[in-house]
Parts: C-alpha cells; sequence; structure tokens
C-alpha cells in the first residue's frame, strides 16, 4: 500500500489561538511562523526503501511522526492506501506501520523475547494472551535479525548493535507492510552500521517491507535507499530517485558544505565526501 | 597469549554470558497460572491463620461454637471483632496498595514510584486532619466522617496533578506529574502542620495516631464502604497489563504499538488513584507497601505486568497481614500501628533498591 502525506502542516506550538485556521490560507504561512512542517506532500510506493534527508531540525522525526500516526497534522492529511490515518486507530495503524526509533529505553528490566513479543501487542485482544502462532512470529523475527540466540538475555545487558536489531525484530513482529526508521544507525559504530544497513537491504528486498529512513548518514542512504526526500526547513526541497537527487548541488543546498559526490565502483553506490565549509 | 590464559579468557567469556543468561521461561498461560496458585495460596493462608495468633489464645472450635451466646463466648469476640476486621482490611488495603504502586510505576516509567508519590496520600492526610481536629461530622451512606474526608482530600490532588500534568488531548506529562505530586505532597504537608498547630493535645494524639497507618479499623463498617472502591480500581487494573508493558517502553514507542496513550494512561491514572484513596481511607498512609510489594514479586517472577499485577495484589494482601501480624505480636501486649513497622522495614529496602540500581 502507498504510504503518502498530502499537503501536510505541523507545528509544536498546537493550533492558533481561536483553535482553527479559517482566514488562514496555506499560502500565508512565511518562514517565520512556528511550523515544524509546511505543506509538505510525500508519497512512498510500495516496497521501496526511501530516505528522509536533511540538516537539524528540518522537519524529518515530525514528518516520520506524522506518516506514524503519532502525531496529527494540522493542515492536509496522510494516507496509507485510501485511507486517512487520523480515521485509524492506533491499533488498526499499528498493523500496518511500524516505527523504529533512534533509541529504546524500556523502564523495567525485560528479556529480549519479551521485548520482541510487544510487537504482537496490535494483533491480540485487551484480554487476549499470546499464543504459539505469536510465540512463532516472535522467534522468526529474531532469527531474521540475527538475534534468537539472545532470546533470554536482559535487553538492558545488549550492545547498541544488539539492541537495535532487537528493537527491529520487535517491529518485524508486528507484520507491517511500512517500517519507518528515525536514525537507526545513529549511536552505532562502523561495523554495527554496515551491518544494520544490509539488514535492512535484505529484509526490504525478502519480506517487501516498504522502508522509510530518517538520517544524517548520507552515505547510508546512498548505499540503501532508491529514493530520497530532501527536506529543508520544514519543506520538500527535491524528492525522486538517490541518482538524481542526491549531487553536490543538492548537498551544499541542504547543508552547505561543499563535497564530492560520485559513483564508488568497490562500494556499488554513490559515495559523499565532505570537502569544506564554504 | 599463552594458550592456558586464553583457555582461561574464554572460559571466563561463558561465564560472563552464562550470568547474563536467565533461563528459557515456560509460556505465559503456565507462568500466570503457576504465579496464581502460589500467590493466592499464600494470600489464603496468611489471612486463614492471622486471626489464630494473637497475645491471648483462642480456641477455635469455641470461636465457631454457636451453643455459646456471643456475649459469653471470648474467643469468639476476640476472633470475629478485634482480629478478622484487622485481617481483612489488610488484605484489602494490602491488595489495592501493592497494585496501585505496580500500576504507577509503569505510568511513571519509574521503579521507584509509589501510590503516595503523586500527593494522593498527603490529599487523604489533610482531609482527615481537617474532620479530625475540627471536629466536624459528617457521614453519607456507608462511609463515616474521616474516611469520607480524607478520600474527599484523595481526589482533590488527584484531580489536580492530573490536570497540571495533561495538556489537551494530548498524552501525560510523566515529568509534571512528578514534579507536581511530590510538590503538591509537601505542600499539603504545610498545610497539615498548619492545622496540627491550632489541634489540642487530644485531638492532636489522634490526628498523629491516624497518619502512623493503622488497620485496627474497629468494626466491618468501613471495610464494606471501601470494598466497591477497590473492586472499580481492579475492574479496570484487568485491563492495562499489556498496555502496562508497552508503555514502559515511552509513550510514543507505545502508540506505534497500538496503544491508545491517552487512553491507557488515564484509566491508570484515575484507577491506581482510586485503588490509593479507598486503602487510605479505611487505614491511613501505610507506607512502602507500594514499593516492596512489587519489587519482591518482580524479582521472583520477572518484570512482565500481567504477571506482576495480579501476583502483587494477591502477595500484597499477605505482606500486608503478615506485617500487621508482626506488629500486633512482636512487642505484645503493645499493639503497634503497622504503619510504623512496614516504615520500618520499607524504609532500609528502598534505599537497598536505589544503591542496587546505581
Amino acid at each position: 500500500m502507498t504510504l503518502s502525506a498530502d499537503r501536510v502542516s505541523y507545528s509544536y506550538a498546537g493550533p492558533p489561538k481561536g483553535g482553527h485556521y479559517d482566514g488562514l490560507n496555506r499560502a500565508g504561512h512565511d518562514a517565520s511562523s512556528e511550523f515544524a512542517l509546511r505543506d509538505v506532500s510525500v508519497t512512498i510506493a510500495p516496497r521501496s526503501l526511501t530516505g528522509l534527508l536533511g540538516p537539524n531540525g528540518c522537519g524529518k522525526t515530525t514528518l516520520l511522526k506524522l506518516m506514524s500516526g503519532v502525531l496529527k497534522p494540522e493542515l492536509g492529511s496522510v494516507r496509507l492506501g485510501q485511507r486517512e490515518l487520523r480515521g485509524l486507530s492506533a491499533r488498526a495503524i499499528a498493523q500496518q506501520i511500524a516505527v523504529v526509533p533512534q533509541e529504546t529505553h524500556p523502564a523495567f528490566d525485560f528479556t529480549v523475547l519479551e521485548m520482541v513479543l510487544m510487537g504482537r501487542h496490535p494483533h491480540l485482544g485487551a484480554f487476549q494472551l499470546e499464543g504459539p502462532d505469536d510465540l512463532a512470529i516472535a522467534r522468526e523475527s529474531l532469527a531474521a535479525t540475527g538475534t534468537a540466540q539472545l532470546a533470554h538475555r536482559s535487553y538492558t545487558t545488549l550492545s547498541g548493535g544488539e539492541k537495535q536489531r532487537v528493537v527491529i525484530a520487535s517491529a518485524l513482529a508486528q507484520k507491517p507492510t511500512v517500517l519507518l526508521l528515525d536514525e537507526p544507525t545513529a549511536s552505532l559504530d562502523l561495523g554495527y552500521q554496515l551491518e544494520i544497513a544490509s539488514l535492512l537491504k535484505e529484509l526490504n528486498r525478502e519480506r517487501r517491507v516498504t522502508m522509510v529512513l530518517a538520517t544524517h548518514d548520507l552515505n547510508l542512504a546512498a548505499s540503501l535507499c532508491d529514493t530520497l526526500v530532501l527536506l529543508r526547513e520544514g519543506q520538500v526541497l527535491m524528492q525522486g530517485p538517490t541518482r538524481e537527487v542526491l549531487t553536490s548541488a543538492t548537498v551544499k543546498q541542504l547543508y552547505g558544505v561543499i563535497a564530492d559526490v560520485s559513483f564508488h565502483e568497490r562500494a556499488g553506490h554513490i559515495t559523499v565526501i565532505p570537502v569544506q565549509r564554504p | 597469549m599463552s594458550p592456558p590464559s586464553r583457555l582461561a579468557a574464554s572460559a571466563r567469556q561463558a561465564l560472563a554470558v552464562d550470568a547474563l543468561e536467565r533461563p528459557a521461561r515456560k509460556p505465559i498461560r503456565t507462568r500466570l497460572a503457576v504465579t496464581i496458585a502460589g500467590f493466592g495460596a499464600l494470600a489464603v493462608a496468611a489471612i486463614a491463620l492471622a486471626p489464630l495468633v494473637g497475645s491471648t489464645h483462642i480456641s477455635l472450635s469455641r470461636a465457631f461454637d454457636r451453643s455459646i451466646p456471643f456475649a459469653d463466648n471470648v474467643d469468639a469476640q476476640i476472633f470475629f471483632v478485634a482480629r478478622l476486621p484487622r485481617v481483612l482490611s489488610g488484605a484489602l488495603v494490602g491488595a489495592a496498595l501493592a497494585a496501585a504502586g505496580v500500576v504507577f510505576q509503569a505510568l511513571l516509567r519509574n521503579p521507584l514510584a509509589t501510590p503516595f508519590t503523586l500527593g494522593v496520600s498527603a490529599g487523604a492526610s489533610l482531609g482527615a486532619m481537617l474532620v479530625l481536629i475540627f471536629g466536624v461530622s459528617l457521614s453519607v451512606g456507608p462511609f463515616s466522617t474521616v474516611p469520607l474526608a480524607s478520600f474527599a482530600g484523595a481526589a482533590v490532588a488527584a484531580g489536580i496533578v492530573y490536570r497540571l500534568a495533561t495538556p489537551y488531548r494530548r498524552a501525560m506529562s510523566t515529568a509534571v506529574l512528578l514534579l507536581a505530586g511530590v510538590t503538591l505532597n509537601s505542600f499539603f504537608s504545610a498545610l497539615i502542620m498548619f492545622a496540627q498547630y491550632f489541634a489540642d493535645f487530644a485531638q492532636a494524639y489522634r490526628a498523629s495516631r491516624w497518619l502512623m497507618g493503622d488497620l485496627d479499623v474497629g468494626s466491618y463498617q468501613p471495610i464494606i464502604a471501601a470494598v466497591p472502591l477497590v473492586a472499580i480500581a481492579f475492574a479496570v487494573f484487568a485491563m492495562l497489563p499489556s498496555a502496562l508493558n508497552v508503555l514502559s517502553l515511552g509513550p510514543e514507542a507505545a502508540a506505534t504499538r497500538g496503544v491508545d496513550v491517552v487512553r491507557a494512561q488515564r484509566l491508570a491514572f484515575f484507577s491506581a488513584s482510586l485503588a490509593t484513596s479507598a486503602a487510605v481511607s479505611l487505614a491511613g498512609p501505610i507506607g512502602f507497601i507500594g514499593i516492596v510489594v512489587p519489587h519482591l514479586v518482580r524479582l521472583l517472577v520477572g518484570v512482565d505486568h500481567r504477571i506482576v499485577l495480579p501476583a502483587s495484589a494477591l502477595f500484597g494482601a499477605a505482606f500486608l497481614v503478615a506485617c500487621d501480624l508482626g506488629a500486633r505480636t512482636l512487642l505484645a501486649p503493645v499493639e503497634l500501628p503497622v504503619g510504623v513497622l512496614t516504615a520500618m522495614i520499607g524504609g532500609p529496602f528502598f534505599l537497598w533498591l536505589l544503591v542496587r540500581k546505581g
């Protein structure tokens, strides 16, 4: 199913005094208004792997939260297929869309298997306990992320890379059609970054999970994503195929950095090497 | 590295991995059944045995002998008038405070939270103090003056904290909840001291006795009045455990796993406040039950709220009945208020938890 944002705007300050937008036309929102996102339209094709790029504070995380239904847009709409997220319950959304945040800190000492079984929550009734089928899905998700041997470990004792793989397993246990990831490799070392990247690529290809990935790592985005959305100051600067969108010109526009952008034969993808700040 | 030391290193590594490894768990259904059976048996045993023990020996057969008129049957009087109400109120209050502790800890995402952290007990105490000291008399149906006033005080405190921490239609801020609760606690304590300053000796004595927390409730009537309130709270608790598991990952993580966060937080806050208010209005603020019991239970059965919540309710009942038995018998014939004993157990326990976490 296609996930799309249609002319969405969102402000953390809440709606203007008086409660609604009558008398405010969309063009009237100038750059000085406090919108985290303004009039953003994005279409995520089924089974694509889309990267969200942009400097700090450009609205990447806000857009992900709108697309997962955690935040509701003040203007515009977010749709999954034909249905607007606003009209769906959290449970119905979670049966289709799963989220992997940058970091996950449970308040209690859950085991890895318990963490992954929480992914079954949207598929269980309020009084329903997980059954053998749910356990099988959880075990399979652990296996898919290479964490089966950690099932009975305490989550809090894992390394950063292991934790992130377990959280991805928990998201897979939701059996989502769309997976949204917010800087999933931000706190990981180079080895784990490559590991998570190849895991995501594999899951996208083999399980046909649509993925949207917000990241600061341009090389990660270049190696993984078939489509890129560039955000700047809460607005879409450009969106399209990675090859067309990721250029020295757009890197300069986004980050104000002069960079060499070229195809790397041995890596097999475009690479970005920052050269200087003019 | 020489072979022996490499061997030693790999052995150390293996040991370290083993130390982190938890034993594989049985399916949730089995664990739930075993836990409820075990803690249930403990609660039943405590409730059945506690009335038989005390400073005076009683004969059970004589206590239940209907051929002796009640007025002449000392054993029956001790059993039914002096001990049984105390045991029953202990079970009710223990279950309510322990379960409310579990819910507040999950809601606040803080294992060191207690049912009294958010100011509910301070509100209850202020209500009780005001009627005890100013000699107001009011009663509605089965509720007598002090329970009614303390329940009203608790409701006011819960209402204030809730208003402060809940922006319109958004998830509660747990940081604001905690700060508002702690601030309200000290503000209400100041008002309590203010009220106590104007009390005479007799009033001040009654007031400070109430603040110690005591299960010597005197009759069955206040217990019967508290039962429906605790029952409503427990009916809501029954809907919460799996949402509490997911909420402990944080409100946004919970939302993306299908939890209606605003609704779940509201239900958790009001049901746990209701259970706490009912318990405090019955027996005064008996401290530390709401933190000691959930932590002991977690050490035994893990952290899954679907098991921790019912197990804590049952173990809380058994634990408070046992503490009260200790309070009645340790210094016999002096009967300590049980709140003094639980605080003496709970204070060091709390510090131990703090140190262990660090």
